[in-house]
């Protein structure tokens, strides 16, 4: 039984993997500066990394909102946040994981009768507008400090092809570490209670706890989910919204990273408390709406004719309808699993 | 191993255009001398110079066969290797009308009359002036890019000079009533052919200022 509720897990994970490697690799693959064979070996060798060093750590939005409290409810949000994200994935659009599970955990608190914390989700919801609009706005400012930077500095063409690469590679390396480490949770976080696992010693004094292998299967799924399927994704973040310089892309990755640590450093918060400014809110924001609000930032900076509308009205558009997606699909499947399959599918 | 496989491209790179763009400068130089030494009468000087230049030539040959290779094979570049494999052929077909004019002296020996020396000479210093420009806004393309404009203005001029001195050269080879029409013909084909260079030289300048616009940052 536990291989079958842990197949939606690996489901997800192959979502996350097949959708998000696009938001640290896709502008590198795009602008052309990485081969994506290159990029997906990077990918899933600091997905799985980061998973098992840095994952025992990551709580995520699971249990936010509502405490999915029964393991086949906890199957049918982890499928229904996979169904969406891999149905955009199909559309070629990135999304973001965290928005479908938050859509179908509410799909779980409305067929649960459970209190959908409201204060909660709105701090959420507001950030996805204000993601995507502060991390244009950063790529921007850095992309203009960049720029002065070159011309000063009077950078050879090669050299700066070469540091570019190196830059695109560390961030992109450093981005899938982060990726592995935050979102394992969403992955096979709630199979922890029922894992079957048990420790595993290695060359004497080096222990595998049950977190890390449950983690390296579900990193193992993401890396599936990156070498088969991130291509498609990958080429709308690196060229399907507007067409990155190489400098542009490395900008982009920069710009990710930076509005992602701006909404999750407890420091930074701290420092501006102590500093009497206004803070941020410590939500999870998605890694897809920075690069896409990255690109589209340096795509007006260049002239708004530049960018392809389209594609960014129908990136906008699958933002709005994966949470929804995946709140209709969890609340359909939690009736079909408690109804016909007659599984607990919450605790009362 | 790949980080180093990186810098080491970069740096063989880095230097074959470095290479390429003095054999260019040289090339020019290499031109002049010859052009004096058969205005001279001194042919054995002159031939010394063409075998240079043809050597110059091959040399740049092989150097841009192999920048070519380097940039496809590692894909440098990405964005811009299209532009800079555009621009580096260029450069390497005016080499090679530097090298086909010289022939041409070569091959037809013309009887060039001491009048028309200085308007010669002229026509060619400028001539050589827009290449070095051209080659200058090149090299500016590659390590500052905000100097190369400066660079492609110079190049307009000289070749605007060199139209100058052809034409006021041509006016004078068939206002000279001694000369029979054959030998103007052909001093007039031979000043059209040096003139030439510096028109190629000019439309590389204009290539290469659109492709400034496109690396702008």
């Amino acid at each position: 039984m536990f291989l079958f509720f842990l197949s939606s897990g690996m489901f997800l994970g192959w979502s996350l993997g097949a959708n998000d490697a696009s938001n640290v690799f896709g502008t590198a693959v795009g602008s052309r500066m990485l081969r994506f064979r290159t990029a997906a070996i990077l990918c899933c060798v600091f997905v799985i990394l980061g998973s098992v060093i840095s994952g025992a750590g990551a709580t995520h939005t699971l249990g936010k909102l509502g405490a999915v409290n029964a393991v086949a409810g906890a199957f049918v949000v982890a499928f229904s946040a996979a169904m969406s994200v891999y149905l955009m994935t199909l559309a070629r659009y990135p999304v973001s994981t965290s928005q479908a599970i938050v859509g179908a955990i509410i799909g779980w608190n409305l067929f649960s009768g459970s209190p959908t914390d409201s204060n909660a989700l709105s701090k959420i919801i507001i950030t996805w507008i204000v993601c995507p609009i502060l991390s244009g706005i950063i790529a921007v400012i850095s992309y203009k400090v960049v720029s002065v930077f070159i011309l000063k500095r009077k950078i050879h063409m090669f050299r700066l092809d070469e540091m570019t690469r190196y830059g695109l590679v560390l961030m992109g390396a450093f981005g899938a570490f982060a990726l592995g480490a935050n979102n394992i949770a969403n992955v096979v976080g709630v199979f922890l209670p029922v894992s079957p696992f048990g420790y595993i010693e290695l060359f004497g004094d080096f222990c595998v706890s049950p977190a890390q292998q449950l983690f390296f299967l579900g990193s193992l799924a993401i890396s599936v989910g990156v070498i088969t399927y991130s291509k498609r994704v990958m080429d709308t973040v690196g060229s399907g919204i507007f067409k990155l310089s190489p400098v542009m892309a490395l900008v982009a990755v920069w710009a990710h990273s930076v509005v992602l640590f701006l909404f999750a450093s407890q420091r930074l918060e701290q420092l501006l408390l102590d500093l009497g400014l206004p803070t941020l809110p410590l939500v999870p924001v998605s890694s897809s709406q920075a690069i896409v609000g990255a690109v589209v930032g340096m795509g007006l900076l260049k002239g708004r004719h530049n960018i392809r509308w389209r594609t960014v009205g129908g990136i906008a558009g699958s933002w709005v309808t994966t949470p929804i997606f995946a709140c209709l699909i969890s609340f359909i499947c939690l009736f079909i699993l408690q109804n016909v399959f007659q599984q607990t599918v919450y605790l009362p | 191993m790949a980080f180093i496989s990186i810098f080491k491209n970069r740096t063989g790179i880095e230097s074959e255009i470095d290479s390429f763009l003095n054999l260019a400068s040289e090339s020019g130089l290499i031109f002049m001398q010859g052009i004096d030494a058969y205005l001279l009468n001194n042919l054995d000087s002159f031939s010394e110079h063409l075998s240079h230049i043809v050597e110059t030539e091959k040399e740049a040959d092989t150097l841009r066969r192999s920048i070519e290779d380097l940039l496809y094979r590692k894909t440098l570049i990405p964005e811009s290797r299209g532009d800079v494999l555009e621009l580096i052929e260029r450069m390497d077909a005016l080499l090679g009308r530097f090298k086909g004019v010289m022939f041409r002296i070569e091959i037809e020996r013309p009887n060039i009359n001491s009048q028309f020396h200085t308007g010669l000479k002229s026509l060619s210093n400028c001539v050589i002036e827009a290449v070095e420009s051209a080659t200058l806004s090149l090299r500016s393309y590659f390590k500052d890019i905000s100097q190369a404009s400066d660079h492609i203005h110079k190049v307009a001029f000289w070749e605007t000079e060199a139209d100058k001195a052809s034409t006021s050269l041509q006016k004078a080879i068939f206002n000279n009533n001694e000369l029979g029409l054959d030998l103007k013909m052909q001093l007039r084909d031979l000043v059209r052919s040096i003139d030439k260079i510096a028109d190629h030289a000019e439309d590389l300048a204009d290539t290469l200022a659109i492709y400034v616009i496109k690396r702008s940052l």
